[in-house]
This record gives C-alpha cells, structure tokens and sequence, in this order.
C-alpha cells in the first residue's frame, strides 16, 4: 500500500494545486469585495446625504426696505388692531413690489424685467411676514422698516448652483432675466445666502412655497410621541421581562408568550399603523394624526425589541447574586427589584435607547393613523397640545417632502435627513458608550 | 394595603414593599404575610405587562379580522383570492386581487435577496474567517450602519438618486440609449436599495452562525490539507446550512413587509411583468395609499387594506415561525 | 518491520504567541516506522510543538515560529511551501474526535477529493475502503458508509478521523490527545491501532498519560514550561531518566 504515498517534493508545484491555490485566491477576494461593495454603498449614501442635504442649512435672503404706507395698512388711522387684522397678505402685496421699483431707481439696474417679474424672485411668504410684524407692532406703519425676506425657491436654487440658466429652459417660474437681475442684487449685497434658522426650528409650508418649510415643529411631534414611547414601553417591558425571567413558571404558556414576542418582534411596521387605526382611532375614537396615537403605536412596535434585550441583560446577571440574597431572607420580589434589576440597568437602557432609536426613524405605521403631510403650521404650546393636537413627525415629514416632486422640497427633505440621523447617531452612541461604561464580565 | 403603580424604576419600586413591611408588624396577625399579598397584586401587574405582548398579537388579528370579514361581505372573495387584476374605483365596481400585488411583492423582495444575500453571506464569511481582528472590529460595525438608517432614507435615495441613475443607463435617452425603462422608479430600483438595506441583516446573522460551527471541524478540514475555502465550502458552509436558511427566510420576511422604499422606489402600476426595468407595486404599497386616501372608511376599495394586511400579517408570521424554528433547532445541534 | 530512518528533524525551534514564549529552543528527531510520545504537564507546549509539524499554527495570527523544521530534508517552513500540501503529507487527529456532518463514506474521502487523489469513483471506493480497513474500523462500519459520522460512539469516531487522516496518503502522522474523550475499553482499541500504523507512518502522540506512552511509543519526549527536558528511548526515559525533572514528573511529584 506505500504506493499510494505521495513522495513528491514539498516545493513541487502540480497543475492541480495551482488551481487549488488559484481557487483559494478568487474565495478570498470574493469575501472581500462583498465587503468592499457594503462599506462603498454606505459611503455613497452618506456622501448623497450630505451634498444634496446641507444645502437646506443655507437660504437666499433679499434685504429691503420697505414704506409701511399709512395709506394702505390702516386706511382709518387709529390703529385699531380689528382693523388692521382686515388688511390681508393682498394688502401687503404691493408693498414689496415698490421697494424692489425702489431698488432699481436708487442703483439704476437696466432690466427688461416688469415690476410684477422682479418682486416675483421673493418668497410667496413675505406679505404673511411683514403682516405679522405690522400686527405685533402697529407702530411701524408709516415708517421706512428693514425686512429679511426669503427668495423664491428657483431664485435660491440658482445661488445654490441647483437651477442654472440652461435647465430653466420653458420653465414658467423663472426666466433668464431674473437670474440677471438676481445676479445684480447679489452684487449688491441686497441678496446674499445665510443659516437657515426657519429650516430647524420652523413649521411645514404649503407647496408653493419650499424656501419656507422647515422640520422643527414634525421635530417636536416625533419628541412627543418618543415621550410616549419611553413612559409606556420601558416600564411595561421591563415589567413582562421581569416576570418572564425571574417569575413565570417554565411552562408551555411562558414559552408560547416568548416565542410570541420573537415573532411580533419582525412583524412589519405596517401592520402595527392597521392596528393602530383600527383600535385607537376607528374603535376608541382616539384623534386623528395625534402624536399620543403614534406613541402608542409606536409603544406596541418596540415593546418586543425592549423585552428581548432586557430578558438578555437580565439574563446575564449570574444566578449567585440571587441566591445570596434570597439566603438572606429578602423575598424574591425585594430580591429581583433590588439586586437584580439595578445590575442590569444599564444593559436595559441601552436596549431601550436602541429602540428608541427604531420608533424614531419608522415612518410607516405613521402614514396610517394620519401623521403625514402639511397637517400642522405652529409649533405646539402646552403639553396637551403636543401630545393631541395634529402633527407630523421627522420621518413623515421627510416624507411627504419627498412626495411632492420637486427638486426644492428634495433638498429639504434630505436636510431632514440629516437632522434624523444626527439624533439616531446620537443616540447610538449614548447606547455604546452605556454598554462600554456599565459593561460587567461575571 | 398599598399598591405601588408600577415598578416603573428600580427606586420607585423598593420604596412601597418596605413601608408594608413595617405594617405587617402593626397587623401582626399569624398567617396574615403581608409582604405576600403586595408580592402576589405586583406579580399580577407583571403578569399583566407580559400578556400585553400576546394581547397586541390577538389585537392585530382581530382587528384585521373583522374589518377582513366586513370587506368580504362586500367584496367577492374570488375576485380577491384568484382575480387578476387590481383597479380601484371610486365609484365601486371595483377588481380588487391580490394577485397582481403579490407578484409585484414577491419579486422586488427576490431581487432583494438577489442582492443581500451573496454579499451578505460573502461579507459574514470573510469576516469570520479571514478579517484579522482589527479589520473585523472596524468593517462589521460600520457595515451594521446599513441596518440603522431608516428605511425613509433608503426610499428617498431609491427615488431621488438610484431611480434616476438607472434610467439614465438604461433609458431612452441613457447611457446605453437602450430605451428599456421609462420611468425611474422600478423593480431593480426598489429590490436593489432594499436589498443594499438587508446586508448587514444577512452578516450579522450569518456571521453568528458561522461562528457557532467549532473550531474543531475547521481544524479538522485544515489538519487534512484543505485550504480556507475548501473548509468554508465544504465543512462550514454544509454545517452552517440550517442557520443561514434561517438567516435568509428572516431576511426575506423583512423584506416582504418593508413598506417605505417600495412607497417612494416602486411605483403604482399593479400588473404581471417580468421585467425588472418596469415600475411594479406591491401590497405595502397599495395598504398605505388605500388607506390615506379620501375614499370612504366603509367602502370596498378601503376596507380591501385590511383583508391585504392580514396576509401580509399572515405570510411574514408564517416565514419568521418557520425560521426561527430552524434557527433554534441549529443552535441546538452544537450546543 | 520496515527499517527505520530519520523523518523529521526539528532545530533549534521557538514559538512565540505575542508575549509569550511558548517553546523555547526545541530540537527533536522523529524516525519513520515508530511511534513517539511527547509527554508532559498541561501547558508545557507539547500540543504547540506536535502543531509546528504540520504547521496547524498557522491559522493563528499572534503566532510566530522560528528555527528549522525539516520533512525528509526539506524546510517545511520555506516560503515556497504550500501548507496545504504539507498537511497532507503530514496528517493530524485530534483531541476530540471531530467528524465532519457528512457521511462515514464523505468524511474519509474529502481527503483524497480535496487533493485529487483517486482517479474516478472505483478509485475513491477502494481508498475509502483501504483507509477504514487500516483503522481498524472496516469491519464495523462497511453496512453504513452512507450513514452520518456523527451517529458513531466516540471510539468508532476517532478512528473514523484516523481513517480520515490516513486517507490521504501521510507519511507521518501527528495525534493530538487522542483517547482523552473516550472511555477505556475505546482507548484500548486505539492504542493497539496506534501500534499497527507504525508500520506504514511515523507516529507522534501527544498523551496525557505516562502509562500510555509507555505502553505504545518507542521514542518519548519530556516537555516542560516550554523546554524539551529529555529527549530518548521511552525504555530508558521511564526506567533511568537522566534530568531530575522528568524523574519528578514520571514519580508523579510535579505535574
């Protein structure tokens, strides 16, 4: 039988263990471009974030002044805020339109533009603002005021390099002329870009007008409804998992409750929105677009995911700890409330943020009970409010700017992006650095 | 007797058990403990928190159920089981199936597996087997970034950047000039950002399974002369099989019920295509638009959402049962 | 008996597992047609040497091996060595047995299949057969080839993974432990196998026990804290050892 023995050389090479070590090679590099192709689509989505998004952080302002005629705003002249109210954004209109004619006298401008064209290139929104700030203090009308207004959202688009001179082509918002005329202002310093308070703290707008939306007020929505999240899903799930661990009988019931929550734990989101509707809103005549709606069904959603890791940090918790205190005469509730559940803390907690995290970004169960689109205008006084009257949150409101089709509302959509992921990175890195602080190894 | 609200923390919780301790000492009378009567109310709370996960399942059935029942009543249950196509009328005489949405489901969610899992199952096995430990400790988190970035996000890049790059290769006017998708949004759109979301959900669960196979197989492939891959394909990779069956149904399962990206990357066009450059719908899809439109709640065409809910309910619950099941079964075998 | 001639020798060798100095200048001859024994405390680096020869240590990144180790006069550590060839030139058992989940049949021919051994099925079967019949387990598994190996006793798997290890052809073959997890009456039966391979391999074991190393090897080598303290025939190394050490050690007073 010793011929079957191999009694080659080590260093002799064969035709069969080239094309072994050849096959070996292309495994290795197959492994690594899988790899290589996951990290790329995570840096293409990144660098899509943050190019297409910053631009929202920065907005085009038009600096004017503007004769607050006595004529037009308060034709009685007492002052009477009933009568001013009557005065509407209209009213206004023609204001703006001759402090931009203004303009063009004191700096001789030559444009073809008409009146009506070259007043265009500021924001629909600016007669609301320059009638708020009458209404708040009537004592301007009749004076020479300083107003910041916003550009339109081509005109802010062109400063920022989105809308150029060739795709405007038939476009009926914007011509070239405007863009000529927009280019001396710039020249000026009567128009000039800068931070975009309006577009963190401040409130959806229609889709007329995209230089106004702002993500603050869905910011405040989705707050709410995480307020709900934690105050009922915390405890409740550190409640079903202390039970579960420490208490239930190991049983076909415990185990049916525990194979139940693995499963409810990949249940797609949307099926939770149905719920949501179909209990709360259609059965409970809960309100509609609540974000005290969407925190509760946001609430059933994590719950599963709170459970599973606090079953694990508790788990985790060796069995001497209990036995020492039982032996010291404490019951098995003293015993599990505290010394168990303080050892686990702070694996619970990053369980809950991590969830946390989940509730924050999911957008589909919202679309359901209502949470979408242009549903609230002003940012939520009293906590009542928050929790009960309409809202959107940061997820639907990305939505629904994505929705609307329009290269404007993408940029804004994509800065709320931004703003999502900085809280879930935030969040995340609390949970890690939690989990590294508190870390035991029993 | 007091009854403390809720364990809510741990504080919260110890306070109320001591206050009773001490008034057991007033009642003091034998057999009455009254440590075990809070324990047993507060065991009755925890009991209680624990049956809300099974309650929200019944509560999910139910109430898909009878708003289910409610559509049939007015809805033939042909039309929706066997019918073939889907057109929604406001004005009733509508065809509701399902089938056309199925389709439109099943395949975006295999074009999504086609795309996670190599890559997912490739990255596992090269982490888990040939990374060194600095490069493990550095790509696996970041490829998990994948798996924490909502799925709104991948939708508005299927729709505003991917969309629009696929059909500037493939379309009338593309790169290619090949005329072969006019509209960005798409099958491959959608089943291929999908599946770049799924990586990490393929690694992670694969990359556990890998690792729970012994050190003793690979040592004993290695010790009888077999390269890195030869064990992989040969020993782990067979031993592994169960688990990242599993790893793939679960995959699946996620892939069936996500609703954001097919929303925004799909499209709305109901029908039998085998073409993946064509825009295609699903059943996430049409319970999001049946249900935030301005139909009314107790007409067919709304009532239509929940009959589609339920059996997604019903098809992702059966696919994560069956892998979970498989999963468990495999631990079992090398523990 | 087949006469016996110098199989490997290893020079000056020293292995280092990142801060530690796990085999500290180990030289050693193994001959061909005998059974060695390295014997020894736990951790005194007899398992990291028997490694070393096949090189198994490999596939451990911290690990790192100097000094010479030569396979019938041929560097076993030059860059131009394959592993992969080496291994199957020098086949390895281990402490557990550790059959693959496959068929008896696949479990013994993966071997031959990986390195393209056989020339068509017929071939393949008749290695197959060869292999099993000269780990002595033939006769109680040749009803069942198609059945798992992980269905066997843990005797019967061992000596499927020498069956295994044999099927590719070695010339020296590397036993890590072999019966430490299995009972006495399967322990015998490996020890007799041991004894009859040894006309067709070189054999080196590692053992826990003093009494099987005296029982089956001719060769035995005495490690300690990583030093090879004596090295010689196993006749005298049990009877009349030179180093106080090993003396300490086969009385049982360290160790």
């Amino acid at each position: 039988m010793t011929d079957l023995k191999t009694d080659k050389s080590l260093y002799a090479t064969t035709a069969h263990s080239k094309r072994r070590s050849a096959a070996e090679k292309r495994f290795h590099r197959l492994g690594l471009a899988a790899i290589l192709i996951g990290l790329c689509m995570l840096g293409i989505l990144m660098t899509t974030i943050v190019t297409k998004g910053s631009g929202a952080f920065q907005q085009s302002f038009a600096t004017l002044d503007i004769d607050l005629l006595e004529a037009k705003l308060d034709k009685t002249g007492n002052r009477d805020p009933e009568d001013l109210k009557k005065v509407t954004t209209f009213g206004y209109a023609p204001l703006i339109k001759a402090a931009v004619e203004q303009v063009v006298e004191t700096h001789r401008i030559e444009t073809g533009l008409k009146s009506k064209d070259m007043a265009a290139i500021i924001s629909k929104s600016a007669a609301a603002q320059m009638r708020y700030r009458v209404l708040d203090d009537p004592s301007l009308i009749g004076t020479t005021a300083e107003f910041k207004f916003l550009t339109n959202s081509w005109i802010d688009g062109y400063l920022k390099g989105r809308v150029t001179r060739e795709t405007i082509g038939n476009n009926k918002n914007v011509s070239v002329e405007q863009l000529d005329f927009v280019d001396r202002l710039v020249g000026l310093g009567i128009v000039e870009k800068s931070f975009n308070m309006q577009f963190i703290f401040g409130a959806d707008a229609s889709d007329q007008r995209p230089e106004d939306a702002g993500i603050g007020v869905a910011m405040v929505g989705s707050l709410a409804m995480m307020c709900v999240v934690l105050l009922l899903a915390l405890p409740i799930g550190v409640a079903a998992s202390v039970y579960l661990e420490e208490f239930a009988p190991k049983n076909r019931l415990t185990d049916i409750i525990a194979v139940n929550i693995a499963n409810l734990a990949a249940v797609p989101s949307i099926v939770f929105g149905i719920l949501g509707l179909a209990i709360f809103i259609n059965t409970l005549h809960f309100p509609q677009s609540a974000p005290l709606v969407g925190g509760l069904v946001l609430t059933l959603m994590t719950l599963p995911t709170i459970i599973i890791s606090t079953r694990a940090a508790l788990e985790a918790v060796p069995p001497s700890i209990r036995s020492a205190a039982l032996a010291l005469g404490a019951s098995k509730m003293q015993t599990t409330f505290h010394h168990v559940l303080p050892l686990a803390a702070p694996g619970i907690l990053t369980g809950t943020i991590l969830g946390l995290a989940q509730a924050l970004g999911e957008t589909a169960p919202l679309l359901l009970i209502g949470m979408i689109g242009y549903v609230a205008t002003n940012m939520p006084e009293t906590v009542t409010q928050g929790l009960l009257s309409p809202n959107s949150a940061m997820p639907a409101q990305i939505y629904e700017w994505a929705k609307r089709a329009d290269p404007a509302f993408y940029e804004r959509a994509w800065g709320g992006i931004i703003i999502l992921l900085i809280f879930l990175i935030t969040m995340n890195i609390i949970a890690v650095t939690l989990r590294r602080r508190f870390e035991r190894r029993w | 007797m007091m009854i403390y609200p809720r364990p809510l923390l741990v504080k919260s919780g110890v306070a109320p058990v001591a206050v009773n301790l001490f008034s057991n000492c007033k009642t003091n009378q034998p057999g009455f403990r009254a440590r075990n009567q809070v324990e047993k109310i507060n065991i009755g709370f925890l009991m209680l928190a624990a049956g809300l996960a099974v309650l929200t399942t019944v509560g999910i059935v139910v109430s898909m159920l009878f708003e289910t029942m409610n559509f049939f009543s007015m809805h033939s249950g042909r039309d929706f089981f066997f019918g073939l196509s889907w057109a929604p009328n406001f004005h009733g005489n509508s065809a509701l199936s399902i089938l056309p949405l199925l389709w439109g489901t099943l395949y975006i969610s295999f074009v999504a597996l086609l795309v996670a899992v190599p890559l997912g199952l490739f990255s596992a096995i090269y982490l888990s087997e040939y990374a060194s430990s600095l490069t493990r400790s550095m790509a696996k988190p970041l490829l998990e970034v994948l798996a924490g970035i909502p799925t709104i996000v991948y939708g508005l890049f299927a729709l505003v950047t991917f969309g629009p790059f696929l059909k500037d290769m493939f379309g009338p006017e593309g790169f290619f000039a090949l005329g072969w998708m006019n509209d960005a949004r798409s099958v491959a759109t959608a089943g291929i950002v999908m599946g770049i979301m799924l990586i990490p959900f393929v690694s992670s669960l694969s990359d556990d399974i890998i690792n729970a196979v012994p050190q003793s197989l690979r040592d004993g492939s290695f010790g009888l002369g077999a390269t890195r891959s030869e064990t992989i394909k040969h020993v782990v990779l067979p031993a592994a099989l169960p688990g990242i069956v599993g790893a793939i149904l679960l995959a699946a399962s996620r892939a069936i019920g996500e609703t954001m990206i097919v929303v925004l990357g799909a499209g709305a066009i109901a029908r039998f295509t085998g073409n993946p450059l064509e825009a295609l719908t699903t059943v996430t899809t049409r319970i999001v638009s049946q249900l935030t439109g301005d139909g009314d709640f107790n007409s067919p065409e709304t009532l239509v959402a929940f009959a589609l809910g339920l059996t997604l309910f019903v098809l992702t619950l059966g696919l994560n049962i069956f892998a979970l099941y498989y999963v468990r079964k495999y631990r079992e075998q090398y523990e | 008996m087949h006469s016996q001639s110098l199989k490997i020798s290893a020079r000056h060798v020293n292995v280092h597992y990142d801060k530690t100095h796990a085999i500290k200048d180990v030289s050693a001859e193994i001959l061909s047609n005998s059974v060695t024994a390295f014997i020894g405390p736990s951790g005194c680096g007899k398992s990291t040497f028997l490694r070393c020869l096949n090189r198994m240590n490999d596939t451990i990144d911290s690990c790192q091996v100097t000094g010479d180790i030569l396979l019938d006069g041929e560097d076993i550590y030059d860059p131009k060595v394959d592993p992969v060839q080496l291994r199957a030139k020098v086949g390895m058992v281990f402490q557990k047995p550790n059959p693959f989940p496959k068929s008896i049949y696949d479990n013994v021919a993966y071997g031959p299949r990986i390195h393209g051994l056989a020339q068509g099925k017929s071939d393949l079967d008749e290695i197959v057969k060869q292999a099993l019949r000269r780990a002595a387990i033939w006769d109680e598994v040749k009803d069942r080839l198609s059945a798992p190996g992980t269905g066997l006793s843990g005797g019967q798997q061992q000596r499927i993974c020498i069956a295994r290890a044999i099927a590719t052809a070695p010339a020296v073959l590397l036993m890590d432990e072999p019966c430490s997890a299995l009972d006495p009456i399967a322990t015998a039966q490996i020890e007799e196998l041991i004894d009859e391979l040894r006309q067709n391999y070189a054999v080196v074991i590692v053992t826990h026990s003093m009494h099987q190393a005296a029982r089956i090897s001719q060769k035995t080598a005495f490690f300690h804290m990583g030093t090879m303290v004596e090295f010689g025939d196993t006749e005298k190394i049990f009877t009349n050892p030179t180093d106080p050490r090993t003396e300490s050690y086969i009385t049982g007073r360290i160790g």
